[in-house]
């Protein structure tokens, strides 16, 4: 039976574990000899406070959306895929795959195409798992995680050698065309007259592909009958089974589905801010999207606005890192605590709110 | 007694198990005392059964797989801190049991390398290890072939002559007879009869095992069968493990009547069902209105079967038939959710139609409360049914297949469904219906067959039968070949 109201369910429960690991941190920070109270002033300070504060923040919450919906996706099937970074990856070489070979005209062209060999890329390294889940029964869970490190294998064996310019010593393709050159906020923000709006901040015009994502996915879940079919496998495989909904192919398309999201990321940090492709361009993002997708349950809402959270904290982290003596790291253990609480901790967090709802319902 | 075999007959979910594992200490009784050798005893957990001396062959084996024989008769009884000392005690003990009680096993055999029976004498060796004098078997045969049965009833022979006592539970009337000194009758969960089986009758244990409960006859008129909808030939099933499950199969469905099919959970019923209903592959041939179905390739799926017009109601509407989580809108086009009547377009389905349908469905069909909205788990069992009743009824499907239609439905809702099937049939449509209530077969079916062991032993017209005849092909006893 339901205890609780669907919204205390939603909104009660990630902002009960959201607490519980601000608190814990707060009591890490203090440990550190830092002001928990200053920390957090400076982080709000650093983000919410400037514009290219909310430049950066917004970057990395692109990111985060990608990523977290690509997760999200794969959960409504049940299927837990952890390889978000090798997915990104993928997507980052068919990123620049596009960019570098193919002369584009403008960037709004140039977006689409590097979209298109992202979501390929992504979708490709998503799928070779998803096979091996459905035709072979190899755990998804094991599958994607080696799946990451063969991507960054295969990344690195570009960057060092066929993508890499003559005598550069850097791993990383040559620099993509200007024509392939994504608009900033700040270059946005220019065209609209503000002038000393988002300074150099990287945040570009692919959150707004996030954002186009969100609703896209919002239709296929909630909306779509391949959508019911993802769901119904997820919530029960006997009842799949017995309806005729093929437990092979939803597992194909899901993951592709999640794996395409995933390699989305890339016009984010590949085409929109490095401009070429690096090593390790991902920085977790991958990881960070399972938790976006747990405290956003899984609701493309939801994970915008845990992606929004995130955003948050990472930049607010860099901040800490760049004026107190709090280790950027720090972030990654708030990270953990909330992946803690709102993941493998839910009914702990859970359990006292039905109780409180019990005893107001019964007065 | 000692030295004596105790037979335990019941259908299932009369309470057969739920004694074993009370003596067992699964489960604590809410009331009762348990005498052992005329001494009170009381058994809260395993532990206290096993040093009490009873030992326990369950239905589904509790071994280890990947461990030897010897590995999983010491397993938990282990008489030390290391193991090879206990091990090398088992080895020697164990070839003291296997002579005294001609149970031979290698020690050193991987359980997942030998076959199930086995399995059984290993079940049975690691009782007696831990000194069981009281040895319960629970549907021992089930697993096994009649070959293997036969060696396990010499074994159990073996052991009575040493002074154990053997209590074994089954639904087969024939082991009763064949191997057992006294029966005791369970019928829901009360013990209604105890005889001497010297002094007692297949056709008696039937009569006792089914009762004579008066039956909830319901109202129809004599079917008028029309043409054939459902052909059913030669089906053969293999399941995962490699045993056959249906054996030669062949039925058919005329248009306007209902097809009843009796028999004991796990007597291939549920395979057949699943067949019929697209996710089981199977060798033989299905024929649906004159036309044949693919029994393994692409097209043999859920949703192949519903565009042929078969609609099924599965026997575990929990498992199967909803998807708890699922509110009941999302759920009352389950398995129809492609259907181009349900979608705006290609890529959208039409939601608010779909809800707006659902409640006039379950305003027809009484469901209980009528919220599309509400997720399946939270409607009664009675209501979940009708649920998933009005989805594949108002499909109006040429043939409606359906099991186990009452299972955990109060009574109120039973005369409803009942009434249901019965105005689909005179409706012109053909109905499979599988059922382990001989009641309720009775009193829906214009004709009855009866399935053992995958097999149909039988056809009758149920106003020609009785409950006792069809009771003895349920346990197997006879079959349409003897007479």
């Amino acid at each position: 039976m339901d205890v609780m109201p669907k919204w205390a369910d939603v909104v009660l429960v990630p902002l009960f574990s959201l607490l519980l690991a601000a608190f814990l941190s707060a009591l890490l920070i203090l440990a550190i000899g830092e002001s928990p109270s200053e920390a957090l002033s400076l982080m709000v300070q650093g983000t919410l406070l400037r514009s290219a504060g909310w430049g950066y923040m917004l970057y990395y919450t692109t990111n985060f959306i990608f990523t977290g919906l690509a997760v999200s996706v794969a959960f409504h099937a049940s299927l837990f895929n952890i390889g978000g970074e090798g997915q990104a990856m993928m997507g980052g070489l068919g990123v620049s795959l596009v960019c570098l070979f193919i002369p584009w005209p403008h960037w709004s062209l140039a977006i689409v195409g590097a979209s298109v060999g992202a979501a390929v890329f992504g979708m490709i390294w998503a799928g070779l798992p998803a096979y091996l889940q459905a035709k072979r029964g190899s755990h998804i869970v094991i599958t994607t995680i080696m799946f990451n490190f063969i991507a960054a294998g295969i990344l690195n064996f570009f960057l060092v050698g066929a993508l890499k310019p003559k005598g550069s010593m850097d791993p990383a393709t040559a620099n993509f065309p200007a024509s392939t050159h994504l608009p900033t906020f700040e270059d946005m923000a220019q065209l609209l007259g503000f002038e000393k709006m988002f300074r150099s901040a990287p945040a570009n015009v692919s959150f707004f592909i996030a954002l186009l994502a969100c609703v896209a996915v919002w239709y296929l879940i909630w909306r779509s009958p391949l959508g019911y079919e993802i769901r119904a496998l997820g919530k029960s495989g006997p009842a799949a089974r017995y309806a005729g909904v093929g437990s092979v192919k939803i597992i194909m398309i899901t993951m592709m589905i999640s794996g395409a999201l995933c390699g989305l990321m890339a016009i984010n940090t590949t085409q929109g801010e490095s401009e070429r492709l690096i090593l390790n361009f991902t920085e977790g993002a991958g990881f960070i999207g399972i938790a976006v997708a747990l405290m956003g349950r899984s609701h493309p809402l939801g994970v915008l606005l845990a992606a929004l959270l995130f955003g948050f904290l990472y930049q607010g982290g860099a901040e800490l890192a760049l004026w107190t003596k709090i280790p950027r790291e720090l972030i990654i253990v708030i990270q953990a605590l909330v992946i803690l609480f709102t993941g493998a901790l839910t009914m702990m967090v859970r359990a006292p709110l039905e109780r409180l709802f019990l005893m107001a319902w019964r007065g | 007694m000692p030295g004596t075999i105790h037979g335990i007959i019941g259908e299932n979910g009369a309470g057969k198990s739920t004694l074993m594992s009370i003596l067992y200490g699964f489960y604590k009784a809410d009331a009762g005392e348990i005498f052992i050798d005329g001494q009170k005893t009381l058994i809260p957990d395993s532990q206290a059964a096993i040093s009490a001396g009873i030992g326990m062959v369950f239905q589904h084996f509790k071994l280890v797989e990947n461990f030897t024989v010897l590995e999983n008769i010491v397993l938990g009884a282990e008489s030390g801190e290391f193991l090879a000392p206990s091990l090398r005690k088992a080895r020697a003990e164990l070839a003291e049991l296997a002579a005294e009680y001609e149970l031979n096993v290698d020690p050193d055999a991987v359980i997942e390398e030998i076959g199930v029976g086995m399995q059984q004498r290993v079940e049975i060796l690691k009782a007696l290890y831990r000194k069981a004098n009281i040895l319960i078997l629970d549907e021992p045969t089930g697993v096994l072939t009649p070959a293997e049965a036969g060696q396990l009833f010499r074994i159990l022979g073996r052991l009575r002559e040493e002074g154990k006592t053997i209590i074994l539970i089954t639904h087969k009337l024939r082991e009763i007879m064949e191997i057992t000194d006294t029966v005791s009758v369970m019928r829901r969960g009360e013990m209604t009869a105890t005889v001497k089986t010297s002094e007692t009758s297949p056709e008696h244990l039937a009569e006792l095992m089914v009762g004579r409960k008066v039956l909830l006859r319901v109202d129809k008129t004599p079917a008028q069968p029309k043409h054939q909808v459902l052909e059913v030939s030669r089906l053969n099933v293999v399941d995962e493990a490699g045993v056959l499950r249906l054996k030669d199969i062949s039925l058919n469905v005329r248009a306007g009547e209902i097809l009843g099919i009796a028999g004991v959970a796990g007597n291939g019923q549920s395979e057949l069902l699943e067949v019929l209903g697209g996710y089981q592959s199977a060798t033989g041939s299905i024929r649906v209105n004159g036309s044949e179905i693919d029994l393994t390739g692409s097209s043999s799926d859920g949703q192949s079967r519903r565009a042929r017009g078969i609609a099924h109601v599965p026997e575990d509407r929990q498992r199967e038939g909803l998807i708890m989580d699922f509110t009941a809108w999302e759920n009352a086009i389950f398995g129809y959710h492609r259907d181009p009547d349900h979608q705006l377009n290609r890529f959208l389905m039409n939601n608010a139609a779909i809800r707006e349908e659902t409640a006039a469905k379950m305003a027809r069909f009484d469901v209980r409360p009528p919220n599309p909205n509400l997720t399946a788990k939270n409607f009664s069992g009675g209501n979940q049914q009708k649920i998933v009743l009005a989805r594949e009824i108002e499909r109006n499907p040429d043939l409606l297949l359906v099991g186990q239609p009452t299972r955990g439905v109060d009574i109120g809702a039973i005369e409803f469904i009942h009434k249901q099937i019965v105005a689909l049939r005179d409706r012109g449509k053909a109905i499979l219906l599988i059922s382990v209530e001989l009641d309720e077969i009775l009193s829906l079916s214009d004709r009855v067959a009866v399935m053992f062991d995958g097999q149909i032993m039988g056809e009758r017209d149920p106003s020609k039968t009785n409950e006792k005849e069809l009771g003895l092909l349920m346990a197997g006893v006879i079959s349409e070949a003897r007479k």
